[in-house]
């Protein structure tokens, strides 16, 4: 049910992101969603690709400083108040999501969102519990 | 290990009977062979016959870098070239540098020195050297270097660089002592581990290193990477070079070898003596020189001198490792700040590399002071408010200690230029 998360640490410095795409990009590693958060002298980059092993090993050898995550992928049905339908699950079960973003694609007719939970496990259960559709990564990357 | 035990361990009253001799001989020497000294003492109102105890000396007037440097290249030399050996020359960041010259029996008694700070680094005869000081006109290179002959080891000329070669060299020469500058040891230590070398498991057991300020911090983080025991060893150009007092296995404190080298601690404002114990400014007069002899030559490094008795057995006087040196301190808002200082916090902590880079600006008619520092590769999280903390934590620890708030820049991990010798710790963006 987890999705592995790779973060890269990146400095404000130009050309750095697009270092990290033309990596990928040529080690034939895919990119499936990404969320960019950034302060004045750095950002935080992280990625959902098809191959994190790959991933990984590519820009670790190219210097990166990175770290690995595991975080949920769940989809929310595309109309007014899907997000808060999902939201409202895990609020009501006490758990506190600490960072969000979305899939670019649609899986069947349901917006895909990734979410970056403590208790991962907690989670899971509680969205189980309200019928929410959780994808695993073979899912993610077929999309 | 003592080198030389009859006048490393003699006793300090008889020491103090030589140091009298011998100053009066320079005084006399140096008023008779140097214009520079006889005006300077002339103007003072001073004469050589006016030391009559070893207090007596602080009397006479003090020589700056400034007057060195005004007399460039060879103005305070004690004798001709022709009798003079070898030259060297300090590096001359901010102008023209400073010339030392040494007769046959300068360059002795610099070997002895240097026999015995290798001495107190553990070195005998069996062991293998790896000198990665500079070879040139530095005089790091060559002192280690005779200083390693004359004990017997084996030595390797490697000097600095090419930090592949040196891990190489390290491994195959099965090199179990290091001379190098602190930030060039971390380097070689940091290029090892990313070539999956263990480096603790070499032939390596022990470290001497100077020629830059560093921290206990920076200490212990060698000698847990190297596997060694490190110690500090302090030296410059206008003294001799390396081997003007070394750190023993006690590391508590830099024996002074004050048969050769007679320190005083003065006031750098007032230039009054101050008693054993207080920091001020080191002040040294070479007390066995030929070619090149200073007076109260002031080389504005804070320390301060205290007792003389270690469990080494050694009685020279002993200095508390240099904190700062009085050309590397920033004055911010007003406030005097050491990079040492930032450093020996940088170092306690573990989320970040040992290498930091200090810029300072100036907006407006604020001074700004802005820490660059290497995030640690184990401690980077994928959330801001991990890493905002961390800034906080370490603006935080450096605040309390020097004061003044700055800002923290958490980069990559090797993008802080790593030394060769002597690290570059501080751009001032000022234009004071």
């Amino acid at each position: 049910m987890r999705v592995k998360q790779i973060s890269v640490f990146i400095e404000n410095r130009s050309g750095r992101l697009r270092e990290v795409a033309e990596i990928l990009g040529k080690s034939k590693i895919n990119i499936r969603a990404l969320s960019l958060a950034d302060t004045s002298d750095y950002g935080i980059l992280r990625l959902i690709v098809d191959k994190p092993h790959e991933a990984l090993t590519v820009l670790k050898k190219a210097n990166f400083t990175l770290s690995e995550t595991d975080v949920i992928a769940v989809e929310v049905s595309d109309k007014p108040g899907g997000l808060a339908d999902v939201l409202n699950v895990l609020g009501n079960s006490g758990i506190n999501v600490e960072y969000m973003y979305a899939f670019v694609e649609k899986s069947s007719e349901n917006a895909v969102m990734i979410f970056r939970i403590d208790d991962i496990d907690k989670a899971v259960k509680a969205l189980k519990a309200g019928n929410v559709t959780i994808l695993d990564h073979g899912r993610i990357t077929s999309i | 290990m003592i080198w030389n035990k009859e006048y490393e361990t003699m006793p300090v009253g008889e020491r103090k009977k030589l140091q009298f001799e011998r100053l009066k001989y320079v005084l006399n020497n140096s008023y008779e062979k140097v214009p520079y000294y006889r005006k300077s003492f002339d103007k003072a109102g001073i004469k050589p016959s006016d030391f009559k105890k070893l207090s007596d000396l602080s009397k006479f007037p003090a020589v700056t870098k400034i007057d060195l440097r005004d007399n460039y290249p060879f103005g305070l030399f004690a004798l001709p070239l022709s009798k003079v050996q070898r030259l060297h020359a300090s590096s001359g960041t901010t102008g023209k540098p400073i010339v030392a010259g040494y007769t046959r029996n300068d360059l002795e008694v610099w070997s002895e020195v240097m026999a015995r700070t290798l001495s107190c680094g553990m070195c005998t005869s069996e062991d293998v050297v790896q000198n990665a000081y500079g070879y040139g006109l530095f005089t790091g290179g060559l002192g280690v270097h005779y200083g390693a002959e004359k004990v017997g080891a084996t030595i390797i000329p490697i000097s600095g660089g090419n930090t592949k070669r040196q891990v190489m060299i390290m491994q195959d020469f099965g090199t179990t002592i290091l001379t190098c500058t602190p930030s060039y040891a971390l380097n070689i230590a940091e290029f090892g581990e990313s070539m999956g070398v263990d480096m603790t498991k070499l032939k390596l057991k022990s470290g001497l290193f100077g020629a830059e300020p560093w921290t206990n911090e920076m200490r212990q983080n060698i000698e847990r990477r190297l596997g060694v025991t490190a110690v500090d060893i302090y030296g410059l150009t206008e003294v001799i070079g390396p081997g003007v007092s070394s750190e023993c296995q006690e590391k508590n404190g830099l024996h002074v070898f004050d048969d050769h080298f007679y320190p005083e601690i003065i006031d750098p404002v007032t230039l009054e003596p101050l008693p054993e114990g207080e920091k001020g400014e080191l002040v040294f007069t070479s007390l066995t020189k030929e070619a090149f002899p200073v007076i109260r030559y002031r080389t504005r490094d804070i320390t301060r001198l205290f007792g003389d008795s270690c469990p080494c057995g050694r009685t020279h006087i002993l200095m508390e490792r240099v904190s700062g040196r009085t050309d590397d301190m920033l004055i911010i808002r007003g406030v005097n700040v050491f990079p040492t200082q930032i450093e020996s916090v940088l170092l306690a902590l573990e989320e970040t590399e040992p290498h930091y880079h200090i810029h300072v600006y100036r907006e407006g008619n604020l001074d700004n002071l802005e820490v660059w520092v290497e995030l640690s590769e184990r401690y980077f999280s994928d959330e801001i408010k991990q890493l905002e903390s961390l800034n906080k934590k370490i603006a935080h620890e450096i605040q309390s200690l020097i004061g003044i708030a700055c800002r923290i820049k958490l980069v990559e991990p090797k993008t802080i230029e790593r030394s060769e010798g002597k690290a570059k710790r501080v751009t001032d963006h000022r234009n004071l």
